[in-house]
């Protein structure tokens, strides 16, 4: 494989960022020492990312406190961060990163090629909880030639392998009990934290890029949809990470006092049938309910007018993206005689395993209505959270389940057949085996977009819509992400107006 | 008994802690680390020893030694059902008193009245209320939440709990305010209170000198459950407020299945709650000497 140098692409990468920003610090004078509290639901329940601290430690921690080799940037591009250049050999089996010079941990020792070692052992290890650790299944090896040099070797080529890596903190291997401590290289070190309540960062100013755009961070943890608005009315809190209640969002829009931004999520909701049993192992009734279904009702009905319409599992943040919302569009008749053709000209009978909390019951039931019209009964199970663990993601034990996922890049689960919706089309399973195994990024995006077309065709879920991603802010304040990818939140750029 | 239960709720610690995507494996290894693997048996052992040395254990997930959590989270509801409970005395008292004694004058009747509403009233309900009112209209009291250095910074803390507590005090003085007007109707058509009158007292120094004394012993335990009762409540005033308290503790940590965390709140309550009943108790024989004599007699 050709080597991949990307010095140049940082060079243009720092140039763009820099005229980005200029406009706005010229317009309006900022506070480089001011405070920003950030309101989340998301509180971490301890710090380590690898021991089930939650989507909130990669809210607080991501980038802020900890860095990794590659950044999964708020517009879902990966870029080197802790990565000077790297090389891949020709077979793709060998990876070979030089790290960058300068780097310092917030303890004072210097950033070496033992610390990546340690760091991505910690992810892979056998006691390890990160949700990553399946993704880097592929390594055999890691060497560490010299200080600043980290080979590794894989078992199959993984084109990822970069953006995998974005999710691997660098942390120091001289640290201890990092489930209540921080050792980063971040602009942020971790301040004063109170268990159900906040948590600190304060500025780094040892840094080894460019400073932060303000003096402290606090992030301030509810669990109560409600509170966490009333901060902001208050002003206790200066930005809202992500509101997950529409109705609140009429508090804020029309409101000179907050800006509201809506961003590209990656969260989808999802009627998920199970694909192994009758009538749904039939693809004919999968995309007859698939066009009786009127998503664009559903999604208005619910988030009013956020949030967006996918016909497929790939949200348009994803490189495999394509518009799919064509391939089985609302129809009825189109729909009734689908039905007829695959032997239910007098529709059916199913039940539907609801879990018990928002939006899913409301779903549900919107579903069922629909379905009514042509002559499908719906029977809605609701069942918890751990039922659904239990009953339909270990047993696969249904007819068919709504969930959300939440994950980037996911179109992965269609290539496994014993996933719980047991979808299984030889095409698809090696597409996306296969591209992973790529040589280039481009071609595995083209085998991916391949795949996604084919899922789509054969309506192997029914993919209701896109969540909006919502971030509200007093409107002194900007330079916050909007995306949130991977549940980041990169405080550093945010600024506020003094 | 309070471990057995917690054991026999459906689904596995381990589970809740890896969530959705974990190998059998995955799930395995947790186990062993949560030590729900082992028979019943011997967790229960481990648990009770561990107990007698006052250690109640890390948290399977934040990792962290359960009683300094606990430890801190008092620091915001201790204060937080004191102060309420104070108030509500204040409040309750004199209203409760006057409720009594002038219930066939307008007020006294509206003084019933507004209690029986205020018992009627949901918590969350009436926090929402204070919240849109004090915080969000007149803009007095932050909404919700508590500084980051505790009370290290004690004014800021004292002003986070100003609407809290406002809150719990009008939930206990509703009721409590029923008792001490039932307790003080009671007094007034009592023996004792007519002989004092009769004696020569006026009405309002009976009342005061024997009244209130007499009438304080049944109030007194009642106030002793009502106590109590809000400190295991606060956990809806610490959720519509965004408190760092022992409630939401509990509450965490019953939907993570973080079994240490909910054996350590329970356990901690029991005994607070015990040690609230027995000060009321002792608080009682003081008052009225009839019950000291009471155990040591035949």
């Amino acid at each position: 494989m050709n080597q991949i140098s990307i010095r140049r692409a940082l060079v243009a990468a720092a140039l763009l960022g820099s005229v980005a920003v200029a406009p706005l610090a010229l317009a309006q004078e900022f506070d480089a020492n001011a405070t920003i509290r950030i309101g989340s639901l998301y509180e971490p329940q301890n710090l380590d990312n690898t021991a089930g601290a939650g989507q909130g430690i990669n809210e607080a921690f991501n980038g802020n406190v900890y860095e990794a080799l590659f950044q999964l940037t708020d517009a879902g591009a990966v870029e080197p961060k802790l990565v000077d250049s790297y090389s891949a050999s020709e077979d793709g089996l060998t990876y070979t990163f030089k790290l960058k010079p300068g780097v310092t941990f917030h303890s004072g020792d210097p950033l070496t090629a033992a610390d990546v070692k340690y760091s991505i052992e910690r992810v892979t290890a056998e006691a390890s909880k990160s949700s990553r650790k399946k993704s880097l299944s592929t390594i055999t090896g890691i060497e560490t030639p010299d200080d600043s040099t980290v080979v590794i070797t894989l078992s199959a080529r993984s084109i990822s392998l970069p953006y995998n890596l974005s999710y691997v903190w660098i942390v120091n291997d001289k640290a201890t009990d990092i489930t209540a401590s921080e050792d980063g290289t971040g602009p942020y070190t971790l301040g004063e934290w109170r268990r159900g309540s906040a948590l600190a960062l304060n500025r780094n100013d040892k840094y080894w890029g460019s400073a932060p755009s303000n003096g402290e961070v606090i992030y301030t943890y509810f669990t109560d949809a409600t509170a966490l608005n009333n901060a902001l009315l208050t002003n206790a809190v200066d930005v809202i990470t992500s509101v997950q209640s529409p109705d609140s969002l009429a508090q804020f829009s029309g409101n000179p006092a907050y800006t509201v931004t809506e961003g590209a999520s990656t969260t989808k909701e999802l009627l998920a049938w199970n694909d192994r049993v009758a009538p749904f192992d039939n693809v004919k009734v999968r995309k007859a309910l698939a066009k009786a279904t009127d998503k664009a009702k559903l999604l208005n009905s619910i988030w009013g007018d956020y949030g967006t319409l996918i016909g497929s599992f790939v949200p348009p943040t994803d490189p495999w993206y394509v518009d799919l919302t064509g391939v089985d569009a609302y129809d009825v008749d189109a729909a009734k005689a689908l039905l007829a053709e695959a032997g239910y000209p007098d529709g059916f009978e199913f039940t539907l395993d609801t879990p018990d909390y928002d939006p899913h019951p409301i779903v549900a039931q919107f579903l069922q209505a629909e379905y009514a019209k042509v002559g499908v009964k719906v029977n809605i199970n609701i069942i918890t959270a751990n039922e659904w663990y239990e009953k339909i993601y270990k047993a696969h034990d249904f007819q068919a389940t709504l969930q959300e996922h939440v994950n980037h890049r996911d179109i992965v689960f269609y290539g496994n057949p014993d996933f719980y919706w047991g979808y299984n089309n030889p095409e698809v399973v090696k597409l996306i085996a296969d591209s992973e195994a790529a040589a280039t990024v481009d071609e595995q995006a083209a085998q991916l977009t391949e795949a996604n077309k084919l899922i789509a065709e054969d309506a192997a879920s029914n993919w209701l819509y896109l969540y909006p991603q919502i971030v509200v802010s007093a409107a002194n304040v900007t330079g916050y992400p909007v995306n949130g990818l991977n549940s980041q939140f990169f405080a550093y750029g945010i600024q506020k107006a003094k | 008994m309070l471990f057995v239960l917690l054991r026999l709720l459906p689904g596995d610690p381990a589970n809740a802690l890896l969530g959705v995507g974990a190998t059998e494996a995955q799930i395995a290894a947790a186990r062993t680390q949560v030590g729900s693997d082992q028979p019943l048996l011997t967790q229960f052992v481990s648990f009770v020893g561990n107990l007698a040395r006052f250690d109640l254990g890390t948290s399977f997930v934040s990792k962290a030694s359960v009683l300094g959590e606990i430890g801190n989270r008092l620091s915001v509801t201790v204060p937080l059902t004191i102060l309420g409970f104070l108030l509500a005395i204040v409040i309750a008292l004199p209203l409760g008193i006057i409720a009594a004694v002038k219930a066939d004058r307008w007020y006294g009747a509206a003084i019933s009245i507004v209690s029986q509403l205020g018992i009627a009233i949901p918590v969350f309900w009436l926090g929402i209320l204070i919240v849109t009112i004090f915080a969000i209209n007149l803009r007095l009291f932050p909404s919700g939440g508590f500084p980051l250095k505790g009370w290290t910074s004690f004014g800021e803390a004292a002003i986070a709990l100003a609407l809290p507590v406002l809150t719990v005090a009008l939930v206990i003085a509703a009721s409590l305010l029923r008792y001490v007007r039932s307790a003080t109707q009671d007094v007034i058509g009592s023996d004792y209170i007519r002989t004092a009158r009769a004696l020569g007292s006026g009405f309002t120094e009976a009342l005061v000198r024997h009244g209130v004394r007499n009438g304080a012993v049944p109030v007194i335990s009642i106030l002793g459950i009502e106590l109590a009762t809000t400190f295991l409540g606060a956990v809806v005033v610490e959720k519509v407020f965004a408190l760092p308290g022992l409630g939401s503790m509990l509450l965490l940590a019953i939907q993570q299945r973080d079994y240490p965390n909910v054996q350590g709140v329970l356990f901690i309550s029991t005994l607070l709650v015990l040690l609230i009943g027995f000060a009321a108790d002792l608080l009682q024989r003081f008052i009225d000497p009839r019950l000291r004599g009471r155990a040591g007699a035949p």
